[in-house]
């Protein structure tokens, strides 16, 4: 499957081949795509999901080899086992794309999204934003008299939750990076 | 040894490194340093088309018969998207051409400049890839990989946008074998277990067929050779896309010939009740699938192609195979040879005598004329008098397109171009061009509707100018004939604006261009007119007055499967049901 640009041993012998090619069940995946970084390749990937009509969730992108100047973008996307597949596909056969890895099926990963909340309130709220901040073992990074900005990190259901929580007690408003994921164990 | 030179000696330096011998392009004032280079030099050929859209179908054309890139030269702005139409039209038909655009200076980048357009924005979702170049150092290097990546893997278009000072400034030119490609290296050997189990499906298939596309095509001369020795071997039928005719001989005791929309009724047939689909390089397009859910329901699907992205993209296939055509069938032969060379000869003499007697349905019978030309048997007379000359047909599109495909019958992979995919109105006239430019002692015949022709007839100019003799065969219904037949079938015969209303007089529009021209209306007339077009010694426009509403059978109207196809005008009423309406 090298020609795909898909980690070897992902697609042919693992579960997902097991299933039905063609459920109508849509499917969240994590893609880390490796690119070079040059102008415009992050228009590439976004065009081609815009283009062809698939979603994007979540995205982040940063280059994380400095010397070889490679970037990893995260993706976040849904579809039918085809269309992620088609989706992979298609991310394979961009020039400046090195290598596709789908996350989701190639094993165990890890998933962290930082995000920012700007919570307003004073007296009792107050006290119980700090109180919750604290068990989700959030940061405050800037405080007023009136107002808290906590800086939490965790999987994405981790800041749904926190958002839940923080929305009667004053929330103005949050930034979210979106996800950052890497496969677990030592490759 | 490094070598020091502007970036302009270094665009046609790098051309002709890479072996280029004809460039079809336009000036303009961002390109102004790159023209003063070709002016000074002998050994690339540059053809002044009338407008860059010309140019662009002209290098597919040069490529598709030659099978080297084409190459194009336009100025920036709306030079670059004059080009777009041909970009798309070579990326969706898989065509290796490279096309240099002129930008404005890297300093006016963003400030809305005079012929400023953000080419490479623009581009990205019609080329393979494309680059701007704001280095001089890395221009060379660029244009290399350029070259690199049009032609290898799935061909495409690609695109370098050179802003005007990277043009004048000096930078260090580096030669083709150093350029950058490692990364970009397309897998071209199949998987040697998928092929044995596609030697152990043809072993045991009853009822085979070889679905054939433009991948054949792509892959080299060699690839052909290698498919007509499997399907003789084998025995097997093969049927062929638009984009594939050629690859197998038209006159091979196996040619079903071309499948699809309007494709033969026995290649049709085949495809739906076979038990063995084996696709070579092509991509199960809606106009050959027609409804997914009842495509060929009976049989095991096999697919060769080189690009992953085809792979199960519209028809879930039974056995993927990734790599380049040639690589795959050579190693399938060999393996099958190896195994025994064996099949299942009973089962497929059954096979044949079905599709035999649906070759006795007679799909492309017509009704003959003796008072007006009917389209069908102009084309018919224009095979029978070219079928053994050195010939290169080109089409527009539309009707006379799909006439083209079944009357006329090609041996040769290469002798065969038509806009496919994307259905390019305008493609023919300056693909002959670029046909004619690479085979100057050929014949080369672009069959055209009168409309599609008109779209880009400035190109009659180019032709005169570097005196090419392309004969320009205009079927002339004096309508938008396929836009015209879906009225008929699926709008109620209510006709908005497909017709051709103030028509020029094609004979006097020759002469105007400074070539020559005819009107031919009587059937009695008509060999001695095409002898007549083959025989000047110069570009010629054939006026073809044709049957105004004839109709292009067969047809498998859109939303229904392979076995409902239309054969003549007595099936057509309420043939295309709502669900088809909404389809094109």
């Amino acid at each position: 499957m090298n020609a795909l640009k898909i980690k070897k041993g992902s697609s042919k012998k693992s579960a997902y081949d097991l299933r039905d090619p063609n459920s109508d069940i849509v499917e969240t995946h994590t893609l880390a795509v490796i690119v070079d970084n040059e102008p415009g390749v992050l228009a590439r990937v976004i065009g081609l999901f815009s283009g062809r009509g698939y979603n994007i969730d979540s995205l982040t992108v940063a280059e994380v080899d400095h010397t070889g100047h490679q970037s990893r973008i995260t993706i976040v996307t849904g579809g039918t086992p085809a269309v992620i597949e088609q989706i992979k596909a298609q991310l394979g056969r961009i020039v400046p794309v090195h290598r596709v890895h789908d996350l989701t099926v190639e094993g165990a990963s890890v998933e962290r999204e930082l995000a920012l909340f700007k919570v307003a309130g004073t007296g009792e709220k107050r006290v119980e934003a700090l109180r919750m901040a604290d068990i989700f073992r959030a940061n405050a990074v800037d405080s007023t008299l009136e107002s808290f900005v906590f800086e939490l990190t965790g999987a994405p259901d981790k800041i749904d939750a926190f958002a839940d929580l923080m929305r009667p007690l004053g929330l103005v408003e949050m930034a979210r990076t979106g996800v950052a994921a890497l496969s677990r164990g030592a490759e | 040894m490094t070598r020091q030179m502007t970036g302009a000696k270094m665009v046609v330096q790098a051309l002709k490194d890479q072996g280029v011998d004809t460039v079809f392009g336009y000036p303009g004032g961002a390109v102004l340093p790159i023209y003063d280079e070709v002016f000074q030099q002998n050994d690339i050929r540059h053809v002044l088309v009338r407008h860059e859209q010309g140019a662009v179908h002209a290098a597919e054309g040069y490529a598709r018969s030659t099978g080297k890139p084409g190459v194009v030269l336009v100025t920036s702005g709306p030079g670059a998207t004059n080009a777009v139409t041909g970009l798309t039209d070579a990326l969706l038909d898989s065509i290796p051409i490279v096309v240099l655009t002129g930008q404005v200076p890297t300093f006016m980048i963003g400030t809305d400049g005079f012929q400023e357009a953000d080419t490479v924005g623009i581009t990205r979702p019609c080329t393979k890839h494309n680059w701007l170049v704001k280095d001089t150092n890395k221009l060379a290097d660029t244009i290399h990989q350029a070259f690199h990546v049009a032609t290898t893997g799935r061909p495409g278009p690609t695109l370098i946008d050179i802003p005007k000072d990277v043009q004048f400034a000096q930078g260090t030119y580096v030669e083709p074998q150093k350029a950058r490609t490692e990364h970009y290296q397309p897998q071209v050997k199949g998987d040697i277990d998928a092929i044995t189990r596609l030697a152990e499906m043809i072993e045991a298939a009853e009822r085979p067929v070889f679905y054939t596309g433009g991948g054949v095509i792509n892959s080299g001369t060699a690839a052909s050779q290698l498919l007509r020795e499997l399907v003789d071997a084998t025995n097997f039928p093969i049927t062929s896309t638009l984009m594939g005719l050629g690859a197998y001989p038209a006159s091979g005791k196996n040619w079903l010939g071309m499948l699809g929309m309007h494709g033969l009724y026995e290649a049709n047939m085949a495809m739906h009740d076979c038990d063995l689909m084996i696709n070579v390089g092509a991509r199960f397009d809606d106009r050959i699938t027609g409804r997914i859910d009842a495509f060929s329901p009976g049989s095991k699907k096999v697919h060769i192609d080189i690009d992953p992205s085809s792979i199960n993209k519209v028809i879930h296939v039974d056995l993927p195979i990734v790599g380049d055509v040639g690589h795959v069938l050579e190693d399938l032969l060999r393996i099958w040879k190896s195994r025994g060379r064996k099949t299942n000869v009973e089962a497929l003499g059954n096979w044949w005598k079905q599709i035999d007697a649906w070759k006795e349905v007679n799909c492309l019978d017509y009704k003959n004329s003796t008072q007006t030309i009917k389209p069908q048997h102009a084309l018919q007379r224009l095979e029978a008098i070219t079928r053994g000359m050195d010939r290169y047909v080109t089409t527009e599109v539309g009707q006379h397109q799909m006439w083209a495909a079944q009357f006329m019958g090609f041996d040769e992979p290469g002798r065969w171009m038509t806009s496919g995919g994307l259905g390019t109105m305008g493609y023919g006239l300056p693909a002959s061009v670029g046909v004619q430019m690479a085979h100057p002692d050929s014949v080369v015949i672009n069959v055209a509707g009168e409309a599609s022709w008109l779209m880009n007839m400035q190109e009659m100019g180019t032709a005169v100018q570097f005196r090419l003799p392309i004969k320009q065969f205009i079927l002339n219904n004096e309508r938008l004939g396929m836009v015209r037949q879906w009225q008929e079938l699926l709008h109620g015969e209510r006709y908005s604006h497909s017709w051709s209303e103030a028509l020029p007089d094609f004979v006097k529009l020759a002469e105007a261009f400074g070539c020559k021209g005819r009107l031919v209306k009587d059937p009695a007339e008509l060999d001695d007119a095409i002898q007549e077009m083959l025989d000047y010694d110069g570009p010629f426009i054939l006026d073809v007055m044709v049957e105004k509403h004839e109709n292009c059978f067969p047809m498998i109207p859109s939303g229904e499967p392979h076995n409902k196809m239309l054969l003549g005008e007595a099936s057509t009423a309420d043939a295309i049901g709502t669900s088809g309406a909404v389809l094109v």
